[in-house]
Parts: C-alpha cells; structure tokens; sequence
C-alpha cells in the first residue's frame, strides 16, 4: 500500500510547536522585565511537570514516547498556562493546573488532537475556581514593588513559601489592575475614583501589564506573518473586545473600563494570538474563525463586566471551544465551482 | 405559585401545540416500514431465515415476529442497519442458521451437467440459464450465491466458488494508522 | 498575451526536472518478451482475439474494445503469444491481471499501416477507429478519447484544451515531446478540433518549458494553426483537468461535473500525438513516451513499447546499487509498483527509480491537530480535515455530503500535513468503499427485481395451470375441483423449498432426487458416476479469496 505524494513538505508539528514557544520569547522577557523572576521559574517547573505528566500519561495509554513528547505540545500547554497564572504561583498551584490540563483535558479527552477544550485553558479553569486567593496574588510589577526579589528569594518563596526576612507578604504581591477594578466596583466606587485611587493603572493598561502585552502583541504578529495562526482569530477576538467593550464604556464610563484598556491586558494578548488560535479546540473554517474569534472577545468583556471572576478570557475560550463543531458546521465554505451548479 | 404552575402549563401546552403542528406539516411521507428493512436486507434469497426469501422475512420483522439477527449474508453489519433502522439494540447473528460467508457464485461443472433444470427451479432469481437436456450454466452476474441450486443437482455439478479479488473489483484499503505501540 | 487565471491552492514542490529534460528521446527498442495487460484504460478490459501460440505482427490488434467505454489493444511487435492468463501489472494493488504475452522475433515487422482522410469520413466511424486503435488519454486517467471527442453533450465544446502543464516534480515526458515533435501534436490536435467542432484552441505550458513553449509556437506558426500557445505559472497541480481550465479560460467546472460542462475538452499533449500517429499514419497506439529517472545513472525519455518491464528500463538508464523501489508515474500522484518486472502500459508516464535519499521513510504520523494548513493548497477548496476525519471514522455518508468525490487525489494535502497523514489514501478507501457499496446495492436491487419477477411468473404458471385443470375436470365431471389460491400456492411451494432444502442440507452426503427420475436419466447418472467422484473432489476444495 502506498501513499500518494511520496514527497513531503519539511515541517512538523514539532516545528509548529517551536515556533509558538519562539514567538512566546518577546512575552516572556517583557515578563522578566516588569515583573522579575518568577515567571521563568514558573515556566521552568509547568514544562518539566508537562513532560512528566505526558510521558506518564503516554506510558498509561501504551503509546509511544519519543515522538509524542518531541512534538512539544505538551510544553507549549505549560507556557501557556505559567504565563497565565500569577508570576510568584506556589508550586503545588501549577502542578494542579497541570494535572488538570494533562492529564483530565488533553489525554482523558484522547490526546494530542482529540481534546476538546484548550488544556491550558482548563487547568487555568480549575485553579481559579478552586483556589482564588492564590490566583489573585498577583506579582506586583518591580517599578512597584518595595524590594524586588532575587532569583534565589523568588525560588523560595514559589517552592518553600518563605519570604526574605523583613518582607511582608504585602510587598511582594499586588492585585492586578482587573482585580482592583473589580473590587473597587463591588464598593460602589466609579471607575474614574478606582483609577485615581490605585498605583496599578499605567499610561493605557496596568503598570508593567501594558508592556507585556505589547510583547505578546509583537510575538503574535510574527506568528501571523509566518502563517502558523490564521488571521481571523486574533482579529476577530480583539475586534469582539474591542466592540463589546467600546459599547458597555459608551453607555456607562463610570462603571464599564475602556476598550483600550481591555486590550491591553496581557491575558488578551495571550488569548488572542496564543491561545484561541489553538488549533485543536478552534474553528477550522475561515468564516467559523471569525465567529468564534469574536465570541471569545464578546464574552470575555461581558465576564469581565458582569461575571463572578476578574477576567474572563479563560471561560469565554473555552465556551467558544464547546460550539465549535457547531460553528464549523454551518459555516462550511463553498467547494471548487459549487456556485454554478444548483 | 399558582401563577407558576399555570405558566408552566401554559408553556407547556404551546410547546405541544407547536410540536404536533411541525410533526404534521413535516411529516416525511417515508417507505413503508416493510420497504425500509427489505431495503436493507441483501436479497441474496436463500432462505436461511426461515422465510422463502427477503421480502417476507422483512415483512415478519416489520410486524415484530422475527428477530434481526437471523439473515447470515448480511452479516453483523446487516444486524447493525437494521438494530439502528427499528431503534433496538445490535445483538450477534443467530448462528443456528448459519454463519456469514465470502460472497460466492455458483458454477456448473457443464461436463457433468445432465440437463435436469432442477436447478433452474431452485434459483430464486432465474440465474440459470439451460433447457431439459442441455447444459446449464449460470449467470455469474445475476447469481446472488444463496446456494439453492446445490443441493437439488443429482449429479452434483454445482460448486459454490468464492469471489476473488481481482484488479477490477479490489478496494483500497483502510490505512492503517499506528498511534499506539505495537505491545 | 490571453488573460490566464489563477485556480485555487496548489504548491511548489521542488521540480526535479532537469536530469531528464536534457537528453533527447532515445528511441524504442524492442524486449525479448512483452506482457500486454487488457486492463489499460477506464471501462471493460478488452477482449483477446488471438491465441497462444499464434504469430502477430507489430501493430495487429490482439484484443478488441469490448463496449462503448473500452479500446483496443494491439501487439507492439512482431513474435508469438506464448500466453493469455494472469501475469504482474503496475497496479497499486499488486494484485495480477489478464495479460497477453507476446515473445518477440526481432524483426519487428509492421502490418499493414492504412492512414485514414479523416476530413471525409463519418465522424462516427473515425470515432469507431480511434477507439481500434487504441487510443486513450495518456496523461494518467487513460480514459477512452473516442469517448471525450464525441461533442454530442450539453453545451456544445467552444475550446479545447492542450494539457502541456506536467506539473508533476520529475516528469519530463510532455515536455520532450514538445520539443521534438511539435506538429504532430499540433496535426492531432487538428483532427480533434475537427470532431469536437471547437472554434479555439489553447496549448497550456508551464513557464518552466520554455524550449517547449517556442518549438510549440513554431509549429504552429509553420502549419499556420490558429493554436494559442499560453505559458502558464508554474503551480502542482495545474495540469490537472479542472485547473487548466480555469487558468486557460477563467471558466469554474461545476463541483461533480466535468470540464466538458462548461464546454472545454481537454487532451494531454501525448495522446495529441498518438492520435495524429494513428490517424496519419495508421499506427495504433503501441508505444509512449516514459521518464526514466530518480535513482539512475543516466536519467532520460524514452519512447517504450507497451508491454516492456520496466526492469529493463532501469538496466538501459543505468540502474544503481541503493534501489528501493520503482513509483509509477509522479510523486505525488504515482504509486509504488509491486515488482520491476511490471510492464510499461498506456498510463505510465514515469519510471521513477526511488533511493533512501530521495525518498526517505516517511516520519511517523501523528494525530491531527487540526492546523488547516492543508485547507489553503486544496485546489477543489474542499475541507481536506474534515474529509480525513469522515474517512477516518468511516462516515462514508457525511465524507461524501462533503464533497469528497470532488476531491482529485492531487496529495497537496498530504504534502502539507505537519502530522504526516497519508490523507490522500483515507479518500481513496473512502470512494473504492462507497462505489463497492453502491455496486452491492445495485446488485440487490436486480435480485429483488428478478427475484419479484420470478414469484409473479410461478403465480402466472399456476394460474394458467389450474385454470387449464379446471377446464379439463369441467368437461369430465360435474363438480369442480377445490383449489387453494395461487397466492398460498406460491407462498406454501417457497416454504416448502426452504424446508427441502434444509433436509437436503442434512443429508449432503448421499445423492438427491434421484427417486423421481427416469430410467434413461439414472442410466445416464450412473455413467459419470466415477467421474463425478474425482471432479467433486477438485470443485469442493474452497477457492480461498486472495489476501493482499
Ligand atoms: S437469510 Fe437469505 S432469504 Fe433470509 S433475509 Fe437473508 S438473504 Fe434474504
Ligand atoms: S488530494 Fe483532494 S483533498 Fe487533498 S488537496 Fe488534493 S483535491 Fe484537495
Ligand atoms: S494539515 Fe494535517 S494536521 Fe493539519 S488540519 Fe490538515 S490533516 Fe490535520
């Protein structure tokens, strides 16, 4: 039995893969920048507990090692899912994550290319259901920050829990802009007293948070001119926050954030050009794209607005991941010369 | 809660309205049931379910007095079409008539032929072609391989060849797609 | 300069072209012995009307078109046939075929060659001759050209098309052939012009022959044919039938349709050729231009003799140590043939020899991951995924809602995947699956029919008997005989069958029916008996089916 096309394009999903992790780069040193080492240890111990997790889950399911773990699926889910949680996570909070995303959403669901629901997405689900306090210890941005942490402290306090003497809790972490705005809305303040009233707004977005936006912005759009994402997704999410919050800040500034400044969180970022381009979970179809880009950014305001949780993005994914076999059925293109027949 | 209850009713009377009105202004004007099983069934003709052929052995499943299971020819994948046809559970083929054969046809050894036209009776679909007192052979085309033929020769010149393949009827193949070990 | 078009998808895979565009055709040469399959074309496989041990001259017809959609076959040189039967052929099956082989004598001596005024005859009956002389598409589909150059259709043909695409990587045939014989393409494709009743003619070329583009434009010029000769951009697939339509004429072929439904025919440049040789000449298509390269030392055209192993194809290209393997045709549309002694048939375009460099294993394949990078190089634009993933779970019915018989099995798909899917074969099975199933159905539905038909005729035949009875009894006795309905009749002689039948099963060992018989039948029964037991022995042992 023979194949046709006995000739192959060079590429892999192992390239794939690498160059998602590749365009993550400028993300993460805009991380290390603003919000210092914590992340790159975060992201050090979800690849290693990402590798651990799919070879035990490989060797459980008796499929072969090497060329499941070369395709570094897994580890992408890691960075995904480390670059969504707060920087200083304990250690125990990544591996839940990572057990969930792992083992319950990608392999219970059949693996690389059968999971429903983006894995790194769910692990983030969890995690923030199960335990908001520590989901909400957001690193405070260095420009911010008493004393920023050595690479050694940060260690420390991710795997021990220890603080340098002298230190308070207080100074190492701070709510993200989000979450402020959030609590702040709950006290019946208006937006414009949060604003005032909190260090953590930057020029457009959160202090340090705008930044790494922006460098998730530039790593997405290499991933865009390179042809790994399709351009729908990433436009149509941003377009769907964009409009959906435009619209909620015209009818009431005082209490619904401006557009701009939704865009400009990292979570969008990362949403938009890391993670609901997520091949396996999204649409397949040009038009199906664009709906469910525009989903995603559609819901993740109104969580973000109306909802029980400071950001949405994570939920609206993965709501958009549960319609898409319905997307993509009614969103079928037409066929090579099927306009003329009928 | 009054005023609940008779929402609910309410609801739930429109929702019927509605309902019964789309079943009659839809309603698919389908094939008999007779027609839908006998579609299914392989028409080979041979009579292993203890019916003398298709057509009736479809009529007494479509009135609930035969199993599903009972056609050998066309095999668990027939038992399958008609479990999801009639909305009941696939159940294994009853192999008290017999098992699932390769598709074969019938060949007449036309030296040993006599001439009988028994055979020429037998065939439920008029496969044979002869007269009395000349060779028979069989229209290899037409013959559905149900066996009928075999048994009534007197001189036993009726053999059962099965199909081979060959370049003109051969399928490609599922691909075999490794994605576990081989253990 | 015409207005070209550019179709949907298509890639740029390395083109591999130059090893064997620059040596000249080297002529035919004649093997010791040559195995024609009668299986060469779409349709019924011809029939042989020649014997073993029989002398044939070159170009004699050895087996005639059996039917409308099938073409003769003819000796390609002078020998014996030595056998009719089962012998290896280029079939991704690997499965034997029918074949006349023929020992050659060496002299390779022509019968007589009769050139036909193809201006005053019939066009039926020039039809008829194309179809004896065995021509056939020689792009690859091998479909009976008596059959494409009959205009009766709806709409009429207004273009017809020269395929001069060869998009395929490696293959260099097409183009050898338009460099070296330039008018008598253009001499064929006058006679199709003249029987399809096109008033345009356009040869497409891919712009990476140019030599062939200027002898093309040439010839025209010499034999003063209004030919349009267009250079197109080169893109795999674009010689495919639908796509150089497109590009040539800007006209969409229906999805499910034909290029014909849009009133374009299209001819490969080779069968161009052939018809003009059979036609002018009186020579029936028994040779074709072939690419030998790949893994050989001296990568060349040759014109073949249908029939020639292709291990000796291998041997005059200079056959190298590190061979794994012979791909008929393309790389991306070819297949692996089961052994080099296969012989060249009318749809080879292309001996490619394959070493672990050039075609090394393929990487394992993963699951996929749903990138859709296979969707923008679809040239039919269908959802390559979601056909693979039909296919895959075996929902023929939902693969097929979704445009599968669209798909042309170009492998652009295939060639893109990152998780290294063989998609093109999940179609494959997928369409051989729906046509067997759609064969069996078929087949069913005439055995009820017969099978009703019967019924009614028993239910006649009693009918008319009893009546016969009755009226018999009527004028012997007073009273009429008490007969049940020809309808319980029936049903009760069915079952009655079916219990007989039973019983008999049981007691297969001993003969049958031989109580009710005549003297005269038992005697004759009693005759053979010794013989029967030996043919028994022979006829029952089961004939396994083949397992590939
Ligand atoms: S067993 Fe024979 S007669 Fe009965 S349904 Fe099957 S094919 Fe028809
Ligand atoms: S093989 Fe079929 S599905 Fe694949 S690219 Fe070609 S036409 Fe499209
Ligand atoms: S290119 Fe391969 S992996 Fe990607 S969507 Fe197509 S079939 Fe799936």
């Amino acid at each position: 039995m023979t194949a046709s096309a006995h000739i192959l394009q060079k590429g892999s999903v192992t390239r794939v893969m690498l160059l998602v992790l590749a365009c993550l780069l400028p993300g993460v040193l805009a991380y290390v920048w603003q919000f210092g080492w914590g992340i790159v240890i975060n992201l050090a111990w979800a690849s290693i507990l990402a590798l651990a997790l799919e070879a035990l889950a490989l060797r459980l399911r008796s499929y072969p090692l090497k060329p499941f773990l070369a395709d570094g699926s897994a580890v992408v889910t890691a960075w995904l899912l480390a670059l969504s949680l707060p920087p200083l996570a304990p250690w125990w909070l990544t591996l839940v994550g990572m057990l969930f995303a792992i083992g319950v959403a990608k392999h219970l669901y059949g693996g690389l290319g059968q999971n429903i629901f983006n894995p790194a997405m769910i692990g983030f689900a969890v995690l923030i259901i199960s335990f908001p306090a520590q989901m909400t210890q957001w690193a405070a941005p260095l420009s911010l920050a008493a004393q920023p942490l050595t690479f050694g402290e940060s260690l420390g306090f991710i795997f021990g829990g220890g603080l340098p003497p002298g230190l308070g809790l207080d100074a190492v972490v701070s709510a993200t802009p989000l979450d402020t705005l959030r609590t702040g809305l709950l006290q019946q303040h208006t937006l414009h007293e949060i604003q005032a009233a909190s260090h953590v707004f930057g020029s457009v977005g959160g202090v340090g948070g705008e930044w790494v936006a922006a460098a998730y912005l530039a790593g997405g759009l290499i991933l865009w001119a390179l042809r790994i994402v399709p351009w729908q997704v990433p436009a149509a999410f941003l377009a769907g926050i964009w409009l959906t919050a435009g619209f909620l800040h015209w009818a009431d500034a005082g209490r619904y954030a401006a557009p701009w400044f939704q865009i400009a969180t990292p979570s969008a970022m990362l949403g938009a050009f890391f993670i609901a381009t997520d091949p396996v979970t999204g649409a397949t179809t040009p038009r199906g794209r664009l709906i469910f880009g525009l989903g995603a950014g559609f819901l993740t305001v109104i969580i973000r607005a109306f909802g029980g949780y400071p950001d949405g993005v994570a939920f609206a994914i993965l709501l958009m991941n549960l319609c898409v076999p319905l997307i993509d059925a009614y969103t079928q293109p037409p066929v090579f010369g099927a306009a003329k027949k009928k | 809660m009054l005023t609940a209850i008779l929402v609910m009713a309410g609801i739930a009377v429109a929702v019927g309205a509605v309902l019964g009105f789309a079943a009659l202004r839809y309603k698919v004007e389908g094939d008999p049931l007779v027609e839908k099983i006998d579609a299914i069934l392989p028409q080979t003709q041979c009579g292993q379910c203890g019916f003398p052929g298709c057509r009736p052995y479809a009529e007494a499943i479509a009135k609930g007095e035969a199993d599903i299971n009972l056609c050998p020819p066309g095999g668990e994948e027939g038992v399958k079409k008609l479990a999801e046809l009639l909305g009941v559970e696939p159940k294994p083929l009853d192999e008290s008539h017999g098992v699932q054969k390769p598709k074969s046809v019938a060949f007449i050894d036309e030296s040993l032929c006599i001439g009988c036209t028994l055979c020429i009776q037998a065939c439920p679909v008029d496969a044979i072609l002869g007269a009395a007192k000349q060779m028979h052979t069989i229209i290899a085309a037409e013959c559905t391989g149900c066996e009928l033929c075999v048994a009534p020769c007197p001189v036993d010149c009726i053999s059962m060849v099965p199909l081979k393949e060959d370049v003109g009827n051969w399928k490609w193949k599922y691909p075999v797609f490794k994605l576990k070990q081989v253990a | 300069m015409m207005e070209l078009h550019r179709f949907p998808g298509g890639i740029h895979p390395d083109e591999q072209k130059a090893q064997s565009a620059a040596r000249p055709i080297h002529a035919a040469f004649v093997p010791k012995k040559l195995v024609v399959p009668l299986r060469q074309h779409i349709g019924q496989p011809a029939k042989p009307v020649v014997q073993v041990g029989e002398h044939v001259l070159k170009g004699q017809m050895i087996a005639e078109a059996d039917g409308y959609v099938s073409v003769a076959i003819h000796a390609p040189s002078s020998g014996t046939v030595t056998d009719i039967g089962l012998a290896a052929v280029p079939h991704p099956s690997g499965l034997p075929d029918l074949c006349i082989t023929i020992a050659t004598d060496g002299k390779d001596e022509w019968m007589a060659r009769t050139p036909v005024d193809w201006r005053n005859t019939d066009p039926a009956a020039l039809r008829g001759h194309v179809r004896d002389m065995g021509i056939v598409g020689l792009g690859g589909a091998v479909f009976p050209s008596s059959i494409k150059l009959d205009p009766a259709g709806n709409p009429p043909i207004h273009t017809l098309v020269l395929n001069g695409g060869e998009c395929e990587p490696w293959i260099t045939c097409d183009d050898r052939l338009m460099r070296e014989c330039a008018e008598d393409i253009l001499e064929g494709a006058r006679i199709m012009q003249h029987l399809l009743g096109a008033s345009r003619v356009i040869a497409g070329i891919e712009d990476n022959k140019p030599e062939a583009i200027a002898a093309m434009r040439a010839a025209a010029q010499k034999l003063g044919l209004a030919v349009e000769v267009a250079a197109m951009p080169t893109i795999y697939p674009g010689g495919g039938g639908k796509q150089i339509t497109k590009t040539l004429t800007g006209l969409d072929t229906p999805s499910g349709g034909r290029t014909t439904d849009v009133g374009v025919q299209v001819f490969n440049m080779g069968t161009s050729y052939a018809l003009a040789r059979a036609i002018l000449h009186g020579e029936p298509l028994i040779s074709r231009i072939v690419t030998v390269t790949g893994h050989v030392l001296r990568p060349q055209n040759y014109e073949v003799l249908i029939g020639t192993p292709m291990r000796e194809l291998l041997l005059r290209a200079g056959e190298r140590d590190g061979t794994t393997g012979i791909i008929m045709g393309g790389p991306m549309m070819g297949f692996d043939v089961p052994n080099p002694d296969v012989p060249v048939v009318k749809s080879t375009n292309c001996v490619l020899a394959k070493s672990a460099e050039l075609f090394p294993p393929k990487p394992r394949e993963l699951p996929c991951i749903r990138c859709t990078q296979c969707v923008p190089v679809c040239p039919a634009e269908l959802q390559p995924q979601q056909l693979y993933w039909f296919a895959r779970a075996k929902d023929l019915g939902k693969a097929q809602e979704y445009h599968l018989f669209d798909c042309i099995e170009c492998g652009c798909c295939s060639y893109v995947c990152p998780s290294h899917i063989p998609l093109v074969d999940y179609y494959r099975f997928a369409k051989s699956e729906i046509w067997a199933r759609e064969k069996e159905k078929r087949l069913a539905d005439t055995a009820r029919d017969r099978h009703e038909f019967r019924l009614f005729r028993q239910e006649r035949e009693k009918k008319e008997k009893a009546e016969r009875l009755a009226a018999k009894a009527q004028t012997k006795k007073a009273e009429a005989p008490v007969l049940s309905t020809p309808e319980q009749d029936a049903k009760q002689k069915l079952i009655q069958e079916a219990l007989a039948r039973a019983q008999a099963k049981k007691a297969a060992v001993s003969p049958k029916n031989v109580d009710n018989l005549s003297p005269v039948k038992q005697a004759e029964i009693a005759e053979i008996e010794a013989r029967r037991a030996k043919i028994r022995a022979i006829a029952k042992q089961p004939v396994e089916p083949e397992q590939p």
